[in-house]
């Protein structure tokens, strides 16, 4: 099979198996989950297939075909889109399994709807990563907002349909409002909206536009979660707990900043940005963002909120790493999105299995829980652990990476923020493990052991994970090396 | 017999002589499918048109033999077939899915008066688009006009009647001030064909009275096409209507006067009144950007369902008057796009608002709570044109409000507020398109009186569910395949910017 | 006198407001048609009268007639299509008002607001 075949079976594949599952949800529900299972399975088979080609240097690409003159909807594989597209599917696999754990344990209504939706998030997640040029991005970028929206609001009560309504206006209002502007002033400059390697805006932008330009792309992308454009990603914790561990973990949030990367990079250039001051903005933007949210995080009580305010530091370390605009800040970027997520899924599935084995939301409520779940307790101990950056995790990787970038560029506000960042994040989540241990259970409390073995299965394997990449991170590297390089032509 | 040269022609006789015939057809079955047939049938004439347009081709008919500019002309352009298409797609689509809501709202033995009116505002419409003779063009425009009166006066609702009172005097006047000023004109140019105008416009010397006849020309038209703020009319006309008539009209009714008033303006007055580039442009212009703003921020706040997706249209009709008002081809090819476009979405949006009123009278948001589970793919066809209404990328709206903002970008003065405008208006275009959703999927169904239950699948008829797929199908069609609109609306704009230096 | 050669526009004007006014200002439906069919009527005034060339004769053209200035015969055909057009216009907002007559048992367009 061509590559190009590939690519066009990854972007249907995800709509056979939105079909497969509606068709095989009237039916029963195990035949429905089998088929998630396995349409999983065949998406991640197919785009890790892709992976040698990408390594050799090739750069497969599929034009669909053009709506407008110099506007086409085109798909090509690059090792950024590469690492997304890669993560997303495999991690879905993992999801899937802890999703029908959760979702048979809580009996929640309505679970065809949840794994249509839940394949078309991936579908839109996977022409996100593959896309060729804005337009494509921006399209893809819309589904992925359209799709999770009945995630979010899944359980369809007032206070979780009105955080949905945040969820959407904030996303919808930003990409319409910010990012699509930038997009045809884009268009409007240089012609064309193709990522290509060292940017296409050198030459056509100059001075204060630029730093505007930028301002209107990065707060357009409001996946990126950036400050003050926020405030969607805690609103979206009303959604059952899968949904925020891959989605508002790893594809929404990671798309958001995934974007933002693949435009500094492919069309800005980091070169042209560099030299540019008005771009400076940026590292500070996401410097305040990081250790705003960290502080916010740290006096939150509910447990998901938490972890979504984590969330929304740990994706500016993502946009600072790419501001520094040097070539190690940019792998360390990519390579943070890598660490991150398998980190922060590893957190979300605990607190997931926590909620449905002893129905605790809160902080407070964790005192002592270790004894009754240590399999959950040890991997929200790694993964919290992958959040500081303590080695042997992931998180130490990226944070190698980011800071060696930073000390390129001799930026030292950079370095200054990732080690308060450090401080903050250990001030969080080490009191949240020290609890979980070592303190007296209160009495009076439900008795209850473990979460269904599936979930713990799949939180396992997701810390197992977060250990493993501190080991094996070499071809993660070498790949995304070649981001900035442009590959071996 | 080649029937090809006499297709203009053809377009207006066929539905304006079998509008009397159907009213003889007395079975009610027979009057509908006699109607349908006769309205596809001039659909398939406007496409076959189109065919040929598409290639270069313009059609140009002398009635009865009499050469123009004497006899009475018929043309048809780039410009005239993409309302055609419209127009005829509309009124074709229309009565195909029209038999069960009619006959929910319409009595058995009016359904063929009710039929043979919509023939007649159909040819009416059609009419105007293929005249190229100033005065034709105002008798059809109240054949279209009263047809229409007698459409939205047909239905249960009496609160039509006093509605359609105020459109009917409203309407009239707005047809006697373009029967003003094409007096006005033919006095100083002494012919009616709009062709013989633009010469002979250009020996006149006394020019007060051609800037007297623009004017009123200008207002009388952009109170038929409902610009701000000469809109009151519509809101009101629409709600109240059958669902099918105001489906029809919002699809295809103000756009035909708009098309007249982009005609005259840019072909008859724009090379023989000095200024009057800057003086159409700066008198539309703020008028568009108003409509856009406030019409938006009603629709926001808006209770019923109809009245919403009116005020909304109000809004979209700002839009296509923003894009003339650019006054250079990329804003007239944008304008032109999004009056194919806006027809698209705005019609599939109120053949999905038939759709629900199969089973819920009262279409007031609080009162559709949760009806996309009784009818889930009605919900999700509206949605579907929703999105194309907000401009989702991938679907028709996305591509007339792309060319729109790039138009406005390539603007000397004000391109940043334009831009602005149009984005503000997309994100209030959110707002309410969401208003609809979120109550059809997520709203309690508490205190709602759908008769029967709410928790079975109960569909609209499959007719009428069928047209509405179809249409929303094709706004996402022509989201990913616009060149149909895009190549018509450019060769529009290059007709009628012809006459520009 | 070149004012006063206008006479004929004066009185269109004049009429026109006359029209305009009443549909604006009448709150009675029938009121507002009858000030509706003023206002077209004095647009009818308007055509008919510009047709009138000074001198000029009905332009009835007869063999062995001299040459002859003859009066514009256009915009009396054209107001004839006008005026049917006024007329069907008419008779439909009557039949109007009939029915709003019927289902609200006023005419007067403040009682309707009120009714609903």
């Amino acid at each position: 099979m061509t590559p190009e075949n590939t690519i066009a079976l990854i972007l249907c594949l995800p709509l056979f198996i939105a079909l497969g599952i509606v068709v095989a949800g009237r039916f029963s529900d195990n035949l429905r989950e089998a088929v998630t299972l396995l349409g999983a399975s065949a998406l991640a088979g197919l785009v890790w297939s892709l992976l040698p080609e990408l390594m050799a240097g090739e750069r497969p690409a599929l034009e669909i075909g053009e709506v407008l003159p110099g506007l086409s909807v085109a798909f090509r594989v690059e090792p950024l889109g590469m690492l997304f597209a890669a993560l997303a599917s495999g991690l879905w696999i993992i999801n899937s399994i802890y999703s029908i754990g959760y979702m048979r344990a809580n009996r929640e209504k309505n679970q065809t709807r949840f794994y249509v939706c839940f394949a078309l998030a991936l579908w839109a997640a996977m022409g996100v990563a593959f896309s060729a040029n804005l337009f494509t991005l921006f399209l893809c970028y819309e589904l992925l907002t359209l799709s999770t929206y009945p995630l979010v609001s899944h359980k369809g009560d007032p206070a979780t349909v009105r955080s949905a309504r945040t969820y959407l206006g904030i996303l919808l209002g930003t990409s319409i409002g910010l990012f699509l502007p930038a997009i045809i002033w884009t268009y409007h400059l240089a012609g064309t909206g193709d990522f290509t390697v060292g940017g296409i805006l050198e030459g056509h932008i100059s001075g204060a536009d630029v730093g505007l330009l930028l301002g209107l792309f990065v707060f357009g992308v409001g996946k990126a979660a950036l400050m003050p454009v926020h405030r969607w990603l805690p609103a979206a914790m009303v959604a059952p707990t899968p949904v925020s561990a891959l989605l508002h973990a790893v594809a929404v949030v990671k798309a958001g900043v995934f974007a933002i990367t693949k435009i500094i990079v492919y069309i800005f250039g980091i070169d042209f940005l560099f030299a540019t001051p008005s771009s400076g903005w940026l590292v500070y933007a996401a410097a305040f963002t990081i250790i705003t949210a960290s502080l916010i995080a740290l006096r939150q009580q509910n447990l998901k909120r938490l972890l979504a305010y984590s969330t929304i530091a740990q994706l500016s370390y993502v946009v600072m790493a790419a501001a520094v605009l040097k070539p190690l800040a940019e792998v360390g970027a990519a390579v943070h999105m890598m660490a991150h997520a398998f980190g922060k899924i590893t957190l979300f599935f605990a607190a997931g299995a926590i909620y449905t084995a002893a129905k605790k939301t809160e902080v407070h409520q964790l005192r002592g829980i270790g004894r009754r779940m240590p399999w959950t307790m040890a991997a929200f101990t790694i993964g919290a652990l992958s959040m500081i950056g303590v080695p042997p995790t992931a998180g130490f990787v990226s944070k190698w990476y980011i800071l060696a970038g930073a000390f390129q560029a001799d930026n030292l506000l950079v370095v200054f923020t990732i080690i308060a960042s450090t401080v903050l994040n250990a001030a969080y989540f080490l009191p949240i493990i020290f609890m979980a241990w070592f303190a007296a259970e209160t009495p009076d409390g439900p008795d209850h052991g473990e979460a269904p073995w599936l979930m713990v299965f799949a939180l396992t394997a997701t810390a197992m994970l977060t250990l493993a990449f501190f080991l094996f991170n070499g071809p993660v590297i070498e790949l995304e090396s070649q981001l900035v390089r442009g590959g071996i032509q | 017999m080649d029937l090809t040269p006499h297709l203009p022609a053809l377009q207006v006789v066929v539905p304006m002589l079998a509008a009397p015939l159907i009213v003889l057809l007395k079975p009610r079955g027979l009057a509908w499918a006699g109607a349908t047939a006769v309205a596809m049938l001039s659909f398939c004439i406007a496409i076959a048109m189109t065919i040929d347009v598409l290639q270069g081709k313009v059609f140009t008919y002398q009635m009865g033999g009499w050469a123009a500019p004497y006899g009475i002309e018929l043309s048809v352009d780039a410009f005239s077939a993409v309302l055609l298409l419209v127009v005829s797609g509309a009124g074709a689509l229309g009565m195909l899915a029209a038999h069960a809501s009619v006959d929910q709202q319409i009595e058995l033995e009016r359904q063929p008066l009710f039929y043979s009116a919509w023939l007649l505002a159909m040819a009416g419409l059609i009419g105007i688009v293929v005249s190229a003779d100033a005065f034709n063009i105002f008798v059809f425009m109240e054949i279209s006009s009263l047809a229409s009166y007698v459409l939205i006066a047909g239905g249960p609702d009496r609160r039509a009647l006093p509605s359609v009172f105020k459109y009917l005097i409203m309407g009239t006047i707005g047809a006697t001030f373009y029967l003003i000023g094409v007096g006005l004109v033919y006095m100083m140019t002494g012919t009616l064909n709009l062709a013989d105008m633009e010469v002979r416009i250009q020996e006149v010397t006394e020019l007060n009275p051609l800037l007297v006849a623009a004017g009123f020309i200008t207002i009388g038209l952009a109170l038929k096409a409902a610009v701000f703020p000469l809109h009151v009319w519509l809101p009101n006309a629409y709600t109240h209507a059958p669902h099918m008539v105001t489906m029809f009209l919002a699809a295809c009714g103000t756009k035909v006067a708009i098309y007249v008033l982009i005609r005259f303006d840019f072909l008859v007055f724009q090379s023989a009144l000095p200024g009057h580039s800057t003086q159409f442009a700066s008198f539309l212009m703020p008028l568009a950007i108003l409509g856009i703003v406030v019409a938006s921020a009603v629709a926001v706040f808006e209770g019923h369902l109809k009245r919403l997706l009116g005020t909304s249209s109000v809004a979209q009709i700002g839009y296509i008057v923003l894009g003339a008002s650019f006054l250079s081809a990329a804003g007239l090819s944008a304008s032109v796009t999004h009056i194919f476009n806006h027809a698209l979405a705005k019609g599939g949006l109120f053949l999905a608002v038939a759709c629900l009123a199969c089973h819920y009278r009262d279409l007031r948001l609080s009162q559709l709570a949760g009806a996309a589970k009784t009818m889930p793919w009605t919900a999700a066809a509206l949605v579907i044109c929703g999105l194309s209404l907000i401009g989702v990328p991938g679907t028709a709206g996305f591509i007339s409000k792309w060319l729109l903002i790039n138009a406005a970008m390539a603007q000397d003065n004000y391109s940043v507020l334009l831009v602005a405008v149009i984005l503000l208006s997309s994100l209030m275009a959110v707002a309410y398109v969401w208003r609809i959703v979120e109550t059809l999927y997520f709203g309690s169904t508490d205190n709602v009186a759908a008769d029967g239950a709410t928790d079975i699948i109960r569909e609209a008829p499959l007719p009428l569910l069928l047209v509405t797929w179809l249409v929303a199908l094709a706004n996402i069609g022509f989201g990913f395949f616009p060149q149909l609109p895009i190549s018509l609306s450019s060769g529009a704009a290059s007709v009628l910017l012809g006459q520009l230096p | 006198m070149e004012l006063l050669g206008y006479f004929n526009y004066f009185v269109f004007v004049v009429l026109l407001m006359i029209g305009l006014y009443a549909v604006i200002s009448k709150v009675n439906l029938v009121k507002k048609l009858i000030g509706l069919s003023i206002f077209q009527s004095a647009v009818f005034l308007m055509y008919i009268t510009m047709d009138k060339v000074e001198g000029g004769t009905a332009p009835i053209i007869l063999a062995g007639m001299p040459e002859q200035i003859y009066s514009n015969p256009l915009p009396q055909v054209l107001i004839l299509t006008a005026i049917v057009v006024g007329v069907s216009t008419l008779s439909l907002g009557l039949a109007i008002v009939v029915r709003i007559n019927e289902s609200y048992g006023t005419i007067e367009e403040d009682e309707i607001l009120d009714a609903d």
